[in-house]
């Protein structure tokens, strides 16, 4: 079942299906090595609806809830 | 010949330029360090050469400043070899720029940096293949022990002489056809020279990149021959044309790795993971940061009050001295009086807070703590219309507010940066530190000067609050940020990075106090200083200061390090308690730390935010300071 990055609880993993935005918002993620058909683990969650840390082909990368909401999910078993 | 340094944030150009040109380019643990090119003149093998740091850059579209100055010089067909750079332990993400930098057909080395890290996660490279497949010599290296290097340098010799340009990978078929096309009805009808070549320049178009779709704006042909081919490519990938581009790097780089590394043994079992588990937890990560800087505050005025008392001692019986050797009111001792106190600033008061300061703080920024900080503040920057990134310029602020005004250049957003920006230069730098920790931490207590910074904290959030309603339309897009993994600090590179900033201080800041100190004594002698201290009378007047500290507010906006060095020599005496009382140096320091940046800092800023945002600058730390300074009068003149 879709979902968005934000709702995804810690140490889930799930793979990228969309990303839904402008091509700036695009290049950016794709810069830091996420893309459609991409699997990323969720590392943690910042306190306060703070940022969302994520793995990404071994690198870890923080990202505002605002962009994690826009990033079209399917959660992996 | 030109070489040139090219590869990903934080990957380790710097650490590599640093082992060449001796240590001239900061390096720390997170991206974007270098924000600038940095360029040196360096011998190897026999041949002269240039040797630029570039900042580090995700892609060839650029994003933030930074990146744009990377691209710049990538593209101004100037380069003779680059070196790409890439973090070995990240290898499919780096890939993707060293694509794109193939697509560029110049001379090129592959060095795999941090292959300890890569072989840590249990990731074995076939270095032979990847050579073969891209076409170009690869070379393991470890930049943080110069492990590597010499034969990084041979290759790079190599390269230049039979121009190895490498194998520009292919895309799939469909996809090549159409660059192709468009490649060369471009070369038929392209009139003007470009640096770069056709088949770059077609990529570039079809990928919608803003740069040379601007370039090509004149020509309203090519403008729509490029919509023309872009439109074939969504219609036949079902995805906007940049996406199908990306997308096939990224898919042409997984497939390279595949092909080159294998899986040996599963990652290490990494502390650094459970270490990170506290440092970012939602609440002990807080109590954690807290901590730290707790630390670090009464690690420096430790050190530092444990040095400046026996000095000053020291040459204040010297300065006393003086008197009976050249007699009363004499012009000589005016001037050794002078010179033996700007001395004295410098070894009593200065450095003895500086160098651990800045040990401190290279400390933190080697281990990689800073983007933990980003991570952790960032729902409270954005409380003030920014976002977490924008605490790595401010904490550098600490430093220095020159470097810290160009680390802005991380920021995506003009109006970040613009904002930012002015935010460090109300950060006390490393000289203002110095002066809130002799003067009020010294004098009074070291919780007073707890609340200096606790004061200052807020007062920078409430100007980003008011700044930010001012320019409101940044993009609330948010925080993209790479977290590195920890390193365990270099001890030589952590104290080279800090004995290049302590003689910073020593060969520019140091002269400049004893000159205006011993200028300052002879403004006394000749009664010049007079004038000046009535012309900035109202100001103390109004704040309750000595009318004497005038001038050293002036000579404080050359170096913040003059408004206390001087204020010795103003007053007379080291025993500042004897002429000024506690809520005085109260009022001076708060004062001092807020107003006007020093010149340094103020030709920063024109150059980054322009003259207006420079002068803006100037406006708003004036303001603030009156403000504030005048508060602290009337309030501590009531409690106290």
């Amino acid at each position: 079942m879709p979902t968005t990055l934000d709702q995804i609880y810690e140490n889930r993993k799930a793979k990228v299906i969309d990303v839904q935005g402008g091509q700036g918002i695009r290049q950016r993620l794709s810069q830091m090595g996420i893309h459609p058909g991409d699997t990323i683990t969720i590392l943690r969650c910042g306190a306060l609806r703070g940022p969302i840390l994520i793995e990404v082909h071994g690198s870890q990368v923080a990202l505002g809830r605002g962009i994690a909401s826009r990033i079209i999910m399917e959660e992996l078993e | 010949m030109r070489i040139v340094l090219a590869g990903q944030p934080n990957c380790g150009k710097s650490t590599l330029y640093n082992s060449i040109a001796g240590y001239k380019a900061i390096t720390s643990n997170f991206p974007g360090t270098t924000v600038k090119f940095t360029e040196t003149r360096t011998h190897i093998l026999g041949y002269t050469c240039n040797c630029i740091d570039l900042p580090g850059t995700y892609s060839l579209t650029a994003g933030d400043a930074a990146e744009l100055e990377a691209r710049r010089y990538l593209l101004s067909g100037e380069v003779d070899v680059i070196i790409n750079v890439v973090d070995s332990s990240l290898l499919i993400r780096s890939l993707e720029l060293t694509l794109q930098l193939l697509e560029l057909e110049v001379p090129m080395v592959l060095c795999l940096n941090m292959m300890d890290e890569a072989q840590r996660k249990g990731i074995q490279i076939d270095i032979q293949k990847l050579s073969n497949l891209l076409g170009i010599p690869v070379i393991p290296a470890i930049a943080t022990t110069g492990k590597g290097l010499r034969e990084l340098f041979m290759e790079v010799l190599r390269v230049w002489e039979k121009k190895i340009k490498g194998k520009t990978q292919k895309f799939s078929k469909d996809i090549e056809e159409i660059i192709d096309q468009f490649t060369s009805q471009l070369k038929s009808e392209w009139l003007i020279e470009e640096k770069v070549t056709f088949r770059f320049l077609a990529i570039k178009l079809l990928e919608n990149d803003q740069f040379f779709i601007n370039e090509i704006k004149q020509s309203g042909d090519h403008l729509s021959q490029a919509k023309l081919f872009q439109e074939r490519l969504e219609q036949i990938h079902g995805v906007p044309s940049d996406e199908v581009i990306s997308s096939e790097r990224h898919a042409l780089a997984m497939k390279l790795f595949e092909q080159v590394s294998t899986v040996i043994h599963p990652p290490k079992k990494d502390i650094r993971i459970a270490i990170d588990h506290w440092v970012m937890h939602k609440f002990f990560g807080y109590l954690i940061l807290a901590a730290i800087f707790y630390g670090f505050f009464n690690f420096i005025f430790g050190i530092g009050g444990y040095i400046e008392e026996p000095l000053m001692e020291l040459f204040n019986q010297w300065i006393g001295g003086l008197e009976e050797v050249f007699g009363k009111g004499s012009l000589a001792l005016f001037l050794s009086k002078g010179v033996l106190q700007g001395i004295a600033g410098g070894i009593a008061i200065v450095l003895p807070y500086l160098v651990p300061f800045l040990i401190g703080l290279s400390i933190l920024e080697d281990i990689g703590y800073l983007p933990r900080v980003a991570f952790l503040m960032d729902v409270f920057m954005h409380r003030i219309g920014l976002h977490g990134k924008s605490i790595i310029p401010l904490i550098l602020g600490y430093g220095c507010s020159v470097p810290a005004v160009m680390a802005t250049r991380i920021l995506e957003f003009p109006q970040h940066r613009f904002i930012v920006s002015i935010l460090t230069t109300m950060i006390p730098c490393a000289a203002r530190i110095t002066i809130i920790f002799a003067l009020v931490a010294f004098f009074i207590s070291p919780n007073a000067a707890l609340a200096v910074f606790a004061l200052n904290i807020l007062v920078v959030a409430v100007s980003g609050k008011i700044l930010s309603t001012f320019y409101p339309e940044a993009s609330n897009l948010g925080l993209i940020l790479e977290i590195p993994a920890y390193q365990f600090p270099v001890l030589r590179n952590t104290l080279k990075k800090s004995w290049y900033r302590i003689r910073e201080f020593i060969v520019i800041a140091w002269p400049i106090l004893i000159v205006g100190s011993a200028l300052l004594a002879l403004m006394e002698y000749g009664g010049v200083e007079k004038y000046i201290d009535w012309f900035i009378s109202p100001l103390t007047h109004l704040l309750g200061l000595p009318v004497s500290v005038g001038t050293t507010l002036i000579f404080g906006l050359l170096r913040k390090e003059l408004s206390m060095i001087m204020l010795t020599q103003a007053l007379g005496t080291t025993q500042v308690l004897t002429v000024m009382t506690k809520t005085q140096i109260m009022v001076f320091t708060i004062f001092v730390t807020f107003y006007i940046p020093c010149l340094a800092t103020i030709a920063a800023l024109w150059r980054e935010i322009g003259k207006k945002g420079a002068l803006l600058a100037i406006l708003f730390t004036l303001s603030v300071a009156i403000i504030l300074a005048l508060f602290t009068h009337i309030f501590l003149g009531i409690i106290l």
